[in-house]
C-alpha cells in the first residue's frame, strides 16, 4: 500500500495518433492525482479526449507518453481493481440480468454458489429484484443502466469509472439513477474507494461530484481543477449551486476575443486554425431568434441551457459559431446579440443568406478554400483534393468533418456548390471574382 | 424462415484489387498444377460400383450421402473458426488471408473437381480417393461463406462489449463462449443453411462424375438419380427425388428452423421482427418435460465440474502463440512465407512449361469456349432476372402472398440443380438444340434462387414512407418502377447477380459435356473443354482451361461487377 493520498496518479500523460507522416495530439501533458474517497467529474467539450483518458486510466489503452500510477505502482494492462459503467450499457443481450452480473464474477473465478448469492444481493441493492431472469432488451434504458451499475459494483472495484453513464437515458430515469447512485455512495454502501465520472453535462458534474476537472480541447489538456464545496443532497435551485454552474459555463464559453484571434489563421498558414464548430445553420438561427426575443437581447448562458433544454456541449458549440460569425459576443457567462445578429434574427430567408454570406467570406478557412477554387480550372476542385489538403492540418476524420461543415455553410450562403455525383466543389459564379 | 436484411442484404464482399490478389491467383494456379501433376499418374480405366435402383437401397445411399455432407460441414466449421480468427487477429495474416478468401469465394469450384478427383485417385486407394474428393469438394463449397461470416462477426463486435470483456477480465475461453460465439451465432446459422444448400449441389455432382473411360461413382443419392435417369427408370427417379426432397425438408424442419428460432436470443438490436420465425419442433422440444428434466440432470454436474476446474485454468497457455509470434516467432513465420513463395515461383515455372505444350489451336478453342460460356451465363442471368424481379417484388411487398409462397419457394430452391439435371436430360436431350437448352436450363436452376431471395429481401426493405409517398403522388406504374422500385432493388440485384453468376459458371462444367444413356454429348464452351480434357487425359489442356475459367470469373468480378457494386453502394443505399 502506498501513501494514502496517491491512490491514482497520472503523470504527464499524452496521447498522440500518427496518421501517415502527420501526428495529432489528442491529449497533451495531462497530470492528475486522485485521492481515496473522492468523487471526481471529468468535464469538457466533446472531442477533448476525456473518454480516451478514462480508457488510459483503466488500462484499456496505453498512453503514448507519461505514466499511470495506481497505488504508486505503474499500471500495465487492464487495472484489476477498476470497473466501468458504459454510456451504451455494454450488456450482453443474450444473457439475462443475473447472468450479466454473474459473468463479471465468473471471470474472477468465483464458484457458482458464491456468484449466485452475490449477484442476487447486489441486484436487490440496486432495486432490480424480480428482474433477475429478464433479458436486457425487455428493460427500459434506466433499468438497463442499473444492471450496468450492478455488474460494476459486483466485482467490488476500488475505482469505479463512469463513462457518461446517464447521457443515453431519458431525463427522468437519468435523474432517478443519479440520486440512487449518490445515495449508495454518500451512504457508504459502495465497496468503492473513488469514483471517476466522465460527462459533458456541467449541471450533472456539479450535482454529483466533489471535485471537477475541466478539460480543454485541441489538444485535450487540463484547464482547471476545483472542489465543489456543496453538501449532499444538493438542490439545483440553490443559489450556491447555480453560482458554481454559472461559473463553469463562463469558464467553458470563454469570452469573445478580438477579430484576428477569433478568426484564426488559414489552414495552410502558420498559427492555429480556427475549427468550425459542428452545428447546423437552422439550429444557429433558432438560437439567435431565441436571444432576440429575450430581454435586452442577452441572456445568461446557464439560463439559456435550462430554457432550451439543450445539452451544454451542443449549446457551447452554437455559441462558438455565433461568436465566430460575429452574431453574438460572450462576456462573463452572458451572451449578447450584436446588432448584426439582431438584424439576422429579424430578417427573412433571403436577407439571412446575404448576411451569412458576407460574414462567411471573412473566415480564414473560407478565404483559403475560395482561393484554392479560384486558382483551379473553371473554379472547381475535387472533394478529395481539398480533403487531402486539409489533412495536413487536421486528423483525417476531422478534415472530412470540417470540409463537410464549410461546404454546408457555403451552400447555405449560396457561395459554394457541390455536385455529389462527380464529387466536385465549385464556386458560384457570383463568388468567382475576388472581393 | 424469413430472409432478413442481415443475411441477404448487400454485403461488403468486393474489395479493391490489391497485390494480394496476384499472389493468390498465382497460388491457385500452382495448386492446380500440383493436382494435374498428380493426376497424370491416375489409372486410365476406372469403373464405378454398380448402383442399384430398388427403393430398398435408398436409406443406405441416403446415409452415405448425409455422412459426406456432415464430414464436410464439420471440416468447414473447424476451418472457418481457425482461419477467420487468424485473419481477424493478426494484421499480417489478414493481408494474405482475406484476398485468398475473396478469390476462393468467387472461383467456380466445380472446375477443380476433375483435378481433385484424378489427383487423389492417383495417390490413394480408389474408394478412399473418391470419398475424400467428394468431401473436399463439398468442403470447398461450404467453407468460404462460413469463414467470411465468422471473420466479419469477429471484426464487428461492438467496441463497448469488447471493452466490457477486457475490463471484467474475461479469459480467452470465456470471451469465445460468451461474446464471440453468441455474437456470431445468427450469421453462422444462416450461413450454415446456405452452405448446406450449396453442399447438396456439389454432393450430387461429385457422386456422378463420368468422363471417357473414367467412371467415378460413389454409392449415394446423386449416383442413384443419375443411374435412374440413365436407365429411363421413371419410378426409381420419383423414389430418389422423394427421398432427397424429404431429407431436405426434414432437415429444415428439425434442424434449421429450431436453430433459427433459438438463435433469436442472440439478436443485438431491440426491434422485433415483423414475422418472427416459428418452429413447431422447437416448441415441442421446449415443452417437453422429459427434456427439461434431462437437461437439468446433465448440466448440473457439468457446471459443478467446470467450476472445479476454473481457478486452475490460466490464460497464459492460450496466449503462448501470440507471445511466440511477437518474439522470434515472427521471423520463423516470415521464413516459412519466404520458402512458400519460392516454392510457388518454382512451381509456376514448371506450370508454365506444361502450359507451353498447349498448341495455339487449343488456346483458340479456350478463348472461344470462354466466350460461349460467358454468353450462356449471361442468357441464364437475363432469364433469371426476367422472372425473379416481378415475382420477388410481389412477394416482398405483399405479406399475404409471402406467407404461403415463401415456404414453397424455400423447398423448391433447396432441391439441388445437379440432382434435377439427369431428369432434364431425359426429356430435353431429344429435342433439337437439346443440349444447348439443357445447359442453359441447368445454369438457370443453379443460379436463379440467389437472385430471387435477394430481390425479395430488397423489396421488403423499401421504406414504407417512400411507398406511401409514391402512392400519394399517384405515380404511374412505370414511373413507380423507375423511380422507386428498381433503384431500391439495385444493390440487392447486384449482390444476387454476383452470386448467381458464380453458380452459373459452376454449372457449366457439368452442363456442357454429358454422358447419357451410353452416348456422349457436348457443346462449345470452356466447361465442356475441361470435361473433354479430363476424358482424353490431355493434362496441359485441363490445366489451361481450368485456369482460363478461373481467370475469366475473377476478371469479370473485379472489372464489371465491382463497378456496379460501387454505384450501388454509393448511390442507391438506403440509410
Amino acid at each position: 500500500m502506498g501513501k494514502p493520498d496517491s491512490f491514482l496518479e497520472l503523470k504527464n500523460v499524452s496521447q498522440v495518433y500518427t496518421v501517415g507522416e502527420r501526428q495529432f495530439t489528442a491529449i497533451e501533458d495531462f497530470s492528475l492525482t486522485l485521492k481515496e474517497g473522492e468523487f471526481c467529474a471529468l468535464l469538457g467539450p466533446s472531442g477533448c479526449g476525456k473518454s480516451t483518458l478514462l480508457r488510459i486510466i483503466t488500462g484499456l489503452q496505453a498512453p503514448t507518453g507519461g505514466k499511470v500510477l495506481y497505488r504508486s505502482r505503474p499500471l500495465t494492462g487492464v487495472n484489476p481493481h477498476a470497473a466501468m459503467v458504459f454510456q451504451t450499457f455494454a450488456l450482453f443481450p443474450w444473457l439475462t440480468v443475473q447472468e450479466n452480473v454473474e459473468l463479471a464474477l465468473e471471470a474472477r473465478g468465483l464458484p457458482a454458489r458464491v456468484r449466485n448469492d452475490r449477484a442476487l444481493e447486489i441486484l436487490d441493492r440496486v432495486g432490480l429484484d424480480g428482474f433477475e431472469t429478464a433479458y436486457p432488451r425487455e428493460l427500459s434504458g434506466g433499468m438497463r443502466q442499473k444492471v450496468g451499475f450492478a455488474r460494476a459494483i459486483a466485482v467490488e472495484p476500488e475505482l469505479l469509472c463512469l463513462d457518461e453513464p446517464f447521457s443515453s437515458l431519458d431525463i427522468l430515469s437519468a435523474e432517478t439513477l443519479r440520486r440512487e447512485l449518490l445515495e449508495l455512495w454518500t451512504g457508504g454502501r459502495l465497496p468503492t474507494r473513488a469514483i471517476l465520472m466522465v460527462t459533458h453535462s456541467i449541471e450533472e458534474a456539479v450535482f454529483m461530484a466533489d471535485r471537477i476537472v475541466v478539460m480543454d480541447k485541441d489538444p485535450g489538456r487540463l484547464m482547471t481543477d476545483f472542489k465543489v464545496g456543496l453538501a449532499h443532497p444538493r438542490d439545483r435551485k440553490d443559489r450556491g449551486f447555480e453560482a458554481v454552474v454559472d461559473n463553469v459555463y463562463s469558464l467553458l464559453a470563454g469570452q469573445t476575443e478580438p477579430d484576428h484571434v477569433e478568426l484564426g489563421a488559414e489552414p495552410a498558414a502558420p498559427g492555429p486554425t480556427r475549427r468550425l464548430p459542428n452545428v447546423h445553420i437552422s439550429d444557429l438561427s433558432g438560437l439567435l431568434e431565441h436571444l432576440e426575443s429575450a430581454r435586452d437581447h442577452q441572456d445568461d448562458i446557464y439560463a439559456l441551457a435550462e430554457d432550451l433544454k439543450m445539452n451544454s456541449d451542443h449549446l457551447l458549440n452554437l455559441i462558438q459559431a455565433a461568436e465566430l460569425l460575429g452574431f453574438a459576443t460572450v462576456w462573463k457567462g452572458d451572451i449578447r446579440l450584436t446588432p448584426l445578429g439582431e438584424t439576422f434574427a429579424a430578417t427573412g430567408i433571403i436577407g439571412r443568406k446575404e448576411i451569412f454570406a458576407v460574414r462567411l467570406k471573412r473566415l480564414s478557412f473560407f478565404k483559403w478554400l475560395a482561393s484554392i477554387l479560384r486558382a483551379s480550372e473553371k473554379s472547381r476542385q475535387r472533394w478529395d483534393v481539398i480533403e487531402a489538403a486539409l489533412g495536413l492540418e487536421f486528423h483525417p476524420a476531422e478534415a472530412r468533418q470540417q470540409l463537410e461543415r464549410i461546404v454546408e455553410w457555403g451552400r447555405y450562403a449560396e457561395l459554394l456548390s457541390y455536385d455529389d455525383k462527380s464529387r466536385v466543389i465549385y464556386l458560384e459564379p457570383a463568388t468567382e471574382s475576388p472581393p | 424462415m424469413q430472409q432478413t436484411n442481415r443475411e441477404f442484404g448487400p454485403l461488403a464482399m468486393l474489395r479493391p484489387v490489391s497485390w494480394g490478389d496476384g499472389v493468390v491467383l498465382l497460388g491457385i494456379g500452382v495448386l492446380l498444377y500440383a493436382g494435374v501433376r498428380l493426376a497424370m499418374g491416375a489409372p486410365e480405366w476406372i469403373k464405378g460400383p454398380e448402383i442399384h435402383l430398388t427403393p430398398e437401397v435408398l436409406p443406405y445411399y441416403l446415409a452415405r450421402s448425409l455422412g459426406r455432407m456432415l464430414a464436410a460441414y464439420a471440416l468447414s466449421i473447424l476451418f472457418s473458426l481457425i482461419y477467420g480468427s487468424l485473419a481477424a487477429r493478426h494484421r499480417t495474416a489478414e493481408k494474405i488471408l482475406l484476398p485468398l478468401l475473396d478469390v476462393m469465394q468467387s472461383v467456380p469450384i466445380l472446375s477443380f473437381l476433375p483435378v481433385v478427383l484424378l489427383g487423389l485417385s492417383a495417390v490413394l486407394p480408389r474408394g478412399l480417393a473418391l470419398e475424400l474428393s467428394a468431401i473436399v469438394l463439398i468442403f470447398t463449397s461450404q467453407a468460404w461463406n462460413l469463414t467470411f461470416a465468422w471473420y466479419q462477426s469477429l471484426t464487428t463486435i461492438p467496441a463497448d462489449l469488447k471493452e466490457a470483456s477486457s475490463i471484467f477480465r474475461f479469459s480467452p475461453r470465456m470471451r469465445f463462449r460468451k461474446l464471440e460465439l453468441p455474437f456470431a451465432a445468427i450469421s453462422l446459422i444462416w450461413n450454415s443453411m446456405m452452405s448446406w444448400a450449396g453442399g447438396w449441389f456439389f454432393l450430387m455432382a461429385s457422386e456422378i462424375f463420368m468422363t471417357g473411360n473414367q467412371d467415378f461413382r460413389l454409392p449415394g443419392l446423386g449416383s442413384y438419380l443419375q443411374a435412374a435417369a440413365n436407365a429411363g427408370d421413371l419410378q426409381a427417379l420419383a423414389w430418389g427425388l422423394a427421398a432427397l426432397v424429404g431429407t431436405i425438408v426434414l432437415l429444415d424442419q428439425i434442424v434449421w428452423c429450431p436453430l433459427l428460432v433459438w438463435s433469436r436470443r442472440f439478436k443485438l438490436g431491440t426491434a422485433e421482427e415483423d414475422i418472427p420465425p416459428a418452429s413447431w419442433f422447437y416448441k415441442a422440444l421446449r415443452s417437453s418435460y422429459l427434456l427439461t428434466d434431462l437437461r437439468g440432470r446433465l448440466s448440473g454436474p457439468f457446471t459443478r465440474f467446470s467450476d472445479l476446474r476454473k481457478p486452475r485454468r490460466k490464460a497464459g497457455r492460450i496466449m503462448t502463440f501470440r507471445r511466440f509470434f511477437e518474439r522470434g516467432g515472427r521471423f520463423i513465420f516470415y521464413g516459412i512465407g519466404l520458402a512458400g513463395l519460392s516454392a510457388i515461383l518454382y512451381e509456376t515455372y514448371q506450370a508454365a512449361q506444361l502450359l507451353s505444350g498447349v498448341p495455339w489451336s487449343d488456346w483458340g478453342r479456350i478463348g472461344f469456349g470462354v466466350l460461349a460460356t460467358s454468353l450462356r451465363v449471361l442468357v441464364s442471368l437475363i432469364i433469371a432476372l426476367a422472372w425473379t424481379v416481378p415475382l420477388g417484388v410481389a412477394i416482398g411487398t405483399n405479406r399475404r402472398l409471402a406467407a404461403w409462397l415463401q415456404p414453397v419457394i424455400q423447398i423448391t430452391a433447396s432441391i439441388p440443380a445437379t440432382a434435377l439435371f439427369p431428369i432434364i436430360l431425359l426429356f430435353v436431350l431429344k429435342l433439337p438444340g437439346g443440349l444447348e437448352m439443357a445447359a442453359v436450363l441447368l445454369m438457370l436452376l443453379g443460379s436463379q434462387w440467389y437472385l430471387l431471395f435477394n430481390v425479395i429481401a430488397g423489396a421488403s426493405a423499401i421504406p414504407q414512407d417512400l411507398k406511401h409517398t409514391a402512392t400519394l403522388l399517384q405515380l404511374s406504374r412505370r414511373l413507380r418502377w423507375r423511380t422507386l422500385i428498381l433503384p431500391s432493388l439495385f444493390p440487392y440485384i447486384i449482390t444476387g447477380a454476383i452470386t448467381a453468376g458464380g453458380g452459373a459458371w459452376n454449372a457449366s462444367i457439368v452442363a456442357e459435356y454429358v454422358r447419357f444413356g451410353g452416348e456422349t454429348f457436348f457443346t462449345v464452351g470452356v466447361g465442356s473443354l475441361i470435361a473433354q480434357a479430363t476424358a482424353a487425359g490431355d493434362y496441359p489442356l485441363l490445366l489451361a482451361s481450368t485456369l482460363a475459367m478461373i481467370l475469366a470469373v475473377t476478371v469479370a468480378n473485379r472489372l464489371v461487377w465491382r463497378r456496379f457494386y460501387r454505384t450501388a453502394e454509393e448511390k442507391y443505399r438506403m440509410d
